[in-house]
């Protein structure tokens, strides 16, 4: 059992915890993850270690209530405790040698681009950063970006906060201003880190992606988190989760986390009706 | 006087049309006469062929004569001075090939049922309540990577000598492929945990939810004062067909249909694992985990199952119970029939596969037939599901992350006949040395590291 030690929402469907996970926080690298199961009948879901401590042996997580076993995870307090948590999973972020990046997050992705952008400023990379969300209230993690960057951008969709649209627009003035990056690391909605691979594929510019496709074990054991990277099978879990984003077959991957839509949508439903009046 | 029927005493099965809707066992056992009147089948030959052909050399025909004497818990001890988990693979073993085989009533009729005495001695044994009796624990600390059968057969060794051992899990359940991987229905799960309570009770600690090669790694845990480290850590990667359309939705590798089945129970109503239910499914392979997909796919509702194999019956790898079983439940087979694409519908969920006709050439030197396609025979089989059985590979967690470890070309890990690896008190068996293969021999791998470990370290 995994004590939760700190609990906070960054926005109303955005929440950060802390929890005391011995057997992780050892050896975690950024850009890898955990898969946790919240009680005895729970299902596994992977989630990205957004930060660690070794000493005080704790992880972070950053989620979203996206589904059923998110929105049971939100219901649990601090000192309350999650049943399983295993880790840490995949390989780490190849940050080596970095001296310029570009990061680009989008939503609750960016929980994922934080422990990289961080690793990266402390190591006296040059580190660029752009997040979007839909609107101001969408926000997260702002204040803790700008404190690890130097140039960091926000946008919105609807401008309520920062520069109006999506991250593509910023992307493209920073590659048409001649910045010239080592690497670009975007981690946010498949459909996003598409958009973005597009464009800089155009530019010529190394681009990494954090996929986190449907998976059990995040061992390499089922096979279910495969994606196609380059025509060939690459199983996330084991192999990733960062690939080079001008390989992936991102169509293949948005259809493919649809497979267990129409049952995701009525587990969700019947989680919340649990918990109504309450 | 012997029993001379030609037959084996029939064990209790539930019936075919109920348990292809059910997930609970299919052999029922034998109850006490029947045990005896199958023990009495045996001969008691001099030379116990049956023994020679056991992978640990369980003293068969001392254990049934113990059966047949009614001394059923010392027909246990027998069993259990040679193996550690005999209810296991009194379910799981492939007798035909193994013990059974060797079997002199073979001659005229069928052998003695060796594996159903097995199961039913270890079945009273486990029943009963036991005084447990540890022996004196040495202060020496032994790591066991991976809770499936080599490791847990490994540890069962070294707590018998008195060493601490810790058992290494990386799911949140131990038990390997016997918890994962056979269903409920060929292995009740609560023998396997009953398997793993015994050694919990001779002082085994399991640590669930950590993973060797990223939580911990090897060098950190004999950093750590672990004085040896046995790898178990079996073959979990899945191999697909490399065939056009495996990626679609609806296509899954057996591991992943049945971890969701047997770890994760999403066939019960308060699981919150999803599971597709297939209206027609191909599974694509002849072994047992081939069998243990199809037969898990008609139980959870799958009105047409199809078994798709390039080669013959005769050549199908899996036990013989299990395809009689699958046979019975309504599993439809296709023999000589090997996929080349699987095809979508407009929402990239599988339409039908297209299969090719194959004839097997005549033996080789090694008497394989091989299977060579027949012209322009493409047919296709209207399904909305493809489950690929077809082998796994080592996983290489490990094998990355620990310096001088020796493995083979496709992963699998290099030891010497002590069971030892290239790294010094690190030693491997299992899945993770052969590449897949089956329960009992791996637990066989796990034994000899096992006594390898024991004869270094006893005099410590």
């Amino acid at each position: 059992m995994f004590e939760i030690l700190e609990k906070r929402y960054l926005n109303e469907n955005v929440i950060l915890m802390k929890i005391l996970a011995t057997n992780v926080a050892k050896n975690v690298m950024p850009g890898q993850f955990i898969i946790l199961r919240v009680n005895e009948n729970g299902e596994r879901i992977p989630l990205t270690v957004a930060d660690y401590n070794r000493e005080k042996g704790t992880i972070t997580i950053i989620f979203q209530i996206a589904g059923a076993t998110t929105k049971l995870l939100s219901k649990l307090e601090e000192n309350e405790k999650i049943k399983d948590i295993a880790g840490p999973l995949g390989k780490p972020s190849k940050l080596e040698g970095l001296k310029k990046v570009l990061i680009v997050g989008g939503g609750v992705g960016c929980a994922i681009c934080y422990p990289i952008a961080k690793h990266l400023f402390k190591n006296n990379a040059t580190v660029h950063i752009i997040t979007g969300f839909k609107n101001k209230d969408l926000v997260i993690l702002d204040e803790e970006f700008k404190a690890i960057s130097n140039k960091f951008i926000l946008t919105t969709d609807d401008g309520s906060k920062g520069e109006k649209g999506l991250v593509t627009k910023p992307l493209e003035n920073l590659l048409n201003s001649n910045e010239k990056y080592d690497e670009i690391i975007t981690i946010g909605p498949l459909i996003m880190m598409k958009f973005v691979c597009e464009i800089t594929k155009k530019y010529n510019v190394k681009t990494t992606v954090s996929m986190n496709p449907i998976m059990i074990d995040g061992t390499g054991m089922c096979g279910g988190c495969r994606v196609n990277v380059g025509g060939k099978i690459r199983f996330a879990c084991v192999d990733g989760p960062d690939f080079n984003g001008h390989l992936i077959d991102f169509d293949e991957t948005i259809k493919r986390n649809k497979i267990y839509e129409n049952f995701e949508k009525k587990a969700y439903e019947k989680t919340c009706n649990l918990y109504k009046g309450s | 006087m012997p029993n001379m029927s030609e037959k084996k005493t029939e064990m209790a099965l539930q019936s075919p049309s109920q348990r292809n809707k059910n997930f609970k066992e299919v052999s029922l056992g034998y109850t006490e006469e029947q045990a005896i009147e199958e023990a009495k089948r045996c001969l008691n030959c001099k030379n116990k062929p049956c023994k020679e052909k056991c992978p640990v050399k369980i003293n068969i025909p001392n254990f049934i004569e113990k059966i047949r004497e009614k001394k059923f818990e010392e027909a246990y001890e027998i069993i259990t001075e040679s193996s550690c988990l005999p209810a296991i693979c009194g379910r799981v073993c492939p007798q035909e090939t193994q013990c059974e085989s060797g079997c002199v009533r073979k001659i005229k009729g069928e052998s003695v049922a060796i594996g159903r005495l097995e199961r039913f001695v270890a079945d009273l044994h486990n029943s009963k309540e036991r005084k447990i009796y540890i022996k004196e624990q040495k202060n020496i600390k032994i790591a066991i990577v991976g809770s499936g059968p080599s490791g847990l057969s490994c540890a069962a060794e070294l707590l018998k000598e008195g060493f601490k051992v810790t058992i290494f899990e990386a799911l949140h359940e131990p038990g390997g492929v016997l918890t994962y991987g056979i269903p409920e229905f060929r292995l009740p799960k609560n023998i396997v945990k009953k398997e793993i309570e015994n050694l919990k009770n001779l002082g085994a600690e399991i640590k669930t939810n950590t993973i060797v090669g990223s939580s911990i790694t090897v060098d950190e845990l004999l950093k750590e004062g672990f004085k040896a480290i046995f790898i178990g850590s079996g073959a979990g990667l899945p191999k697909f067909m490399n065939i056009p359309g495996e990626n679609l939705n609806g296509v899954f590798a057996a591991n992943e249909f049945l971890t969701r089945i047997n770890l994760m129970k999403a066939y019960e109503k308060n699981s919150q694992t999803p599971i597709y239910v297939p209206k027609n499914v191909a599974i694509v392979g002849g072994g047992n985990v081939a069998m243990d997909a199809a037969r898990s796919a008609k139980r959870i509702g799958a009105e047409n199952v199809y078994v798709i194999y390039r080669r013959s019956e005769k050549e199908m790898p899996a036990r013989l119970e299990e395809i009689e079983h699958a046979k019975e439940e309504g599993i439809i087979f296709k023999f000589l029939c090997n996929p080349i694409a699987i095809h979508s519908d407009e929402n990239f969920f599988v339409k039908n596969i297209e299969c090719v006709e194959m004839t097997l050439e005549k033996p080789d030197e090694t008497g394989r037939r091989k299977p060579i396609v027949k012209k322009d025979s493409n047919f296709l089989i209207e399904v909305d599901s493809v489950i690929i059985a077809i082998g796994t590979s080592p996983n290489p967690l490990i094998k990355n992350s620990t310096k001088g470890l020796k493995t083979t070309e496709w992963g699998g890990i290099i030891i010497d006949e002590e069971g030892l690896t290239s790294k010094e008190n690190v030693y491997a068996g299992g899945d993770a040395v052969t590449g897949s293969a089956t329960v009992i021999l791996a637990m066989a791998s796990g034994k000899k590291a096992a006594k390898s470990i024991i004869e270094k370290f006893k005099s410590n």
